[in-house]
């Protein structure tokens, strides 16, 4: 007879586990630490440390082609947030406020479809269906950008506008309609404020997908139309300097705040 | 005297029928259920979970409409309007308070959505902390209070817009005894204070018993029986009202010269009985009394045991042909024991007790 351990059966009393966790976190963390520690770099090497120096992010902050790139970010991300947002709220709305309809499980795989079909494939559509209307109407502004990002964005933002409101206690929308309040005053005065939450993760989510985008904006931006990631993908390709690590080191910085806040937002009360 | 009879009505069910479902899949929730409940009075749903209260309280508030049938509130049909256009509010069984929003804010919520000018909503919101003991808490969010508590923001809430009917869901189930007991007559006191129509949704017979004016026992989506508490526990209608509603002993006996003939002896019924061959008596343990055996008029039992309960005993008793019935005997001063199991006794019936039952 086997001898029986007091204690149940843990994952950790595995052997190597500790080894394999401190590896996963090493192949994690280690290389983002380098970046970050060489963006603070002397040197102009990506390789050869030359003591500690803000050179580069002063570079970096005063470099008006990084600057335009990441206003552009920074605009094609608060606009396609804000738009994701919506239509990801409605789509939450019609999606948890209805009577079971026929085709509710389709129309939320059509929702979420571009988590499932691959970045690349939709990139390549995009290139095409946006290079005939550019030809047909002769606009090459940054709609086209705003729209590619808003669509890749709407299920990012409908996850947590639908968990919240799926976890949301019917009984307050019925109370609202006893005390008076109609349909719209619910929805405003009810509904809505208790949503808050989820929209604001939602945006964030949206907004951090959108400023981190590369292959779709790759293939629809026109001539002078980087982002920040597409114009670090171009240095790429000539010199690496550490002011690429400072940019993206800032990004890091945003994206943590960001995600930090998000959290927040959609963790569990009580 | 039911006060139904003399005062203005102020909801009025006619044959309401709500059926979930469709085709042969169908379940009758109400099954053609009319009901009168009058100004002022404090009228309670009484029945085990599924039998319909809930549902016909729902109609009344508007959250469901009736498969057919009519819904009428002071006299003017309401059936087809939506709940936030009837003048009735609901307590909710789950309290169903806004968590974003301040105690203060819960309660100002109707006269808010009703367009009062602001004066009069702090105001009245003032005067319904009041009545339900909570001014110092009206700042606070309602997560932070005690079950009682909150049970006291949904009734200041429901109150606050100054109802015709307000409407409870089993509000009290949550509670623990003691605070049940509490909010029992915190209850009856809002109710009479305001003046306001309760129309009260419950399973627990005693909380029926001891706040209502009348009583509506239902089962099965019917309304078995409509009364007064002592009418509906002294004269139960059939036999679920009568086990439904306190403890009651139930006799097979055959029906003949105004007198019921069991295998224990014959009990006299009241003049105009009409014979039966065999017919349910529903007789209440406290009506039971016990005297020597052979006592002329009293039926013959033996004592099968006894259960002490402190203020009284219950005596199970078993007839010749092994009818049981319990007898409940207060506690005697001096603390004696009862009669020993296996004992032969006799069973008076006080006069007026027996209740023919209609099958």
């Amino acid at each position: 007879m086997a001898k029986r351990s007091a204690r149940p059966f843990s994952v950790t009393d595995l052997p190597g586990f500790a080894t394999i966790a401190i590896l996963a976190f090493v192949a994690l963390y280690v290389p983002i630490l380098t970046l970050v520690a060489y963006s603070f770099n002397g040197a102009t090497s990506v390789a050869v440390w030359g003591g500690f120096s803000l050179q580069w992010y002063v570079a970096a902050w005063d470099n008006t082609v990084v600057q335009a790139a990441a206003m552009r970010s920074l605009g094609i991300a608060a606009c396609a947030s804000v738009l994701a947002t919506t239509v990801a709220t409605m789509a939450a709305l019609g999606t948890t406020r209805t009577a079971p309809f026929r085709g509710q499980t389709a129309i939320y795989v059509a929702i979420n479809q571009p988590l499932m079909v691959p970045e690349i494939v939709t990139a390549v559509a995009l290139l095409i269906f946006f290079a005939a209307i550019k030809v047909a109407t002769g606009y090459t502004g940054l709609a086209y950008l705003v729209m590619a990002h808003t669509a890749f964005c709407i299920p990012f933002a409908y996850l947590p506008i639908r968990a919240r409101l799926e976890g949301m206690d019917l009984s307050l929308e019925t109370a609202a309609a006893d005390l008076y309040a109609s349909r719209w005053h619910t929805f405003r005065y009810v509904t809505l404020p208790l949503l808050a939450p989820g929209i604001a993760a939602g945006a964030m989510l949206a907004f951090v997908i959108s400023l981190d985008d590369v292959v779709i904006t790759e293939f629809v931006k026109s001539a002078g139309q980087d982002t920040l990631p597409t114009y670090m993908l171009g240095q790429m390709r000539r010199a690496i300097t550490p002011e690429t690590n400072a940019i993206s080191t800032a990004l890091l910085a945003l994206t943590v705040l960001l995600l930090t806040a998000f959290f927040i937002l959609t963790r569990k009360r009580d | 005297m039911s006060q139904a009879a003399t005062a203005a009505v102020a909801v009025e069910g006619r044959n309401l029928v709500k059926a979930f479902g469709q085709g042969n899949a169908a379940v009758r929730a109400l099954d053609d259920v009319s009901v009168t409940i009058a100004k002022g009075e404090f009228f309670t749903l009484l029945g085990p979970s599924g039998c319909g209260k809930t549902t016909l309280l729902r109609l009344i508030a508007g959250f469901e409409s009736p498969t057919s049938g009519e819904i009428l509130l002071d006299g003017r049909d309401i059936t087809a309007l939506p709940p936030n256009r009837r003048p009735v509010n609901t307590v909710f069984q789950s309290y169903a308070l806004f968590p974003h929003l301040t105690v203060a804010q819960n309660v100002a919520f109707g006269l808010q959505m009703l367009g009062k000018p602001k004066a009069e909503v702090s105001a009245t919101v003032e005067r319904m902390l009041a009545l339900v003991k909570l001014e110092a808490f009206a700042a606070r969010r309602t997560s932070q209070l005690s079950g009682g508590q909150q049970q006291r923001v949904a009734l200041a809430r429901a109150l606050a817009p100054a109802p015709q009917v307000l409407l409870l869901d089993e509000p009290l189930s949550a509670l623990d005894l003691k605070l049940r007991k509490e909010m029992q007559t915190e209850l009856k006191r809002l109710q009479t204070e305001t003046g306001i129509t309760f129309v009260f949704v419950t399973h627990d017979q005693e909380e029926a018993l001891t706040m209502s004016d009348r009583v509506a026992v239902m089962s099965a989506g019917q309304i078995l029986q409509t009364g007064t508490p002592r009418q509906i526990y002294t004269r139960p209608a059939n036999r679920f009202v009568a086990s439904f509603i306190g403890e009651t002993n139930f006799l097979t006996a055959r029906i003949s010269g105004g007198a019921a003939h069991l295998a224990g002896g014959v009990i006299p019924l009241p003049a105009g009985t009409a014979d039966t061959a065999s017919a349910t008596l529903a007789i209440r343990p406290e009506h039971l009394r016990l005297a020597p055996p052979g006592t002329p008029g009293a039926l013959t039992a033996t004592v099968a045991h006894s259960v002490y309960f402190g203020t009284d005993s219950h005596l199970h008793l078993r007839l010749a042909d092994g009818a049981e019935l319990v007898a409940r005997q207060q506690t005697s001063a001096d603390g004696a024991a009862g009669p020993e199991p296996g004992a032969e006794v006799g069973v008076m019936i006080a006069e007026g007790a027996v209740q023919v039952l209609q099958e």
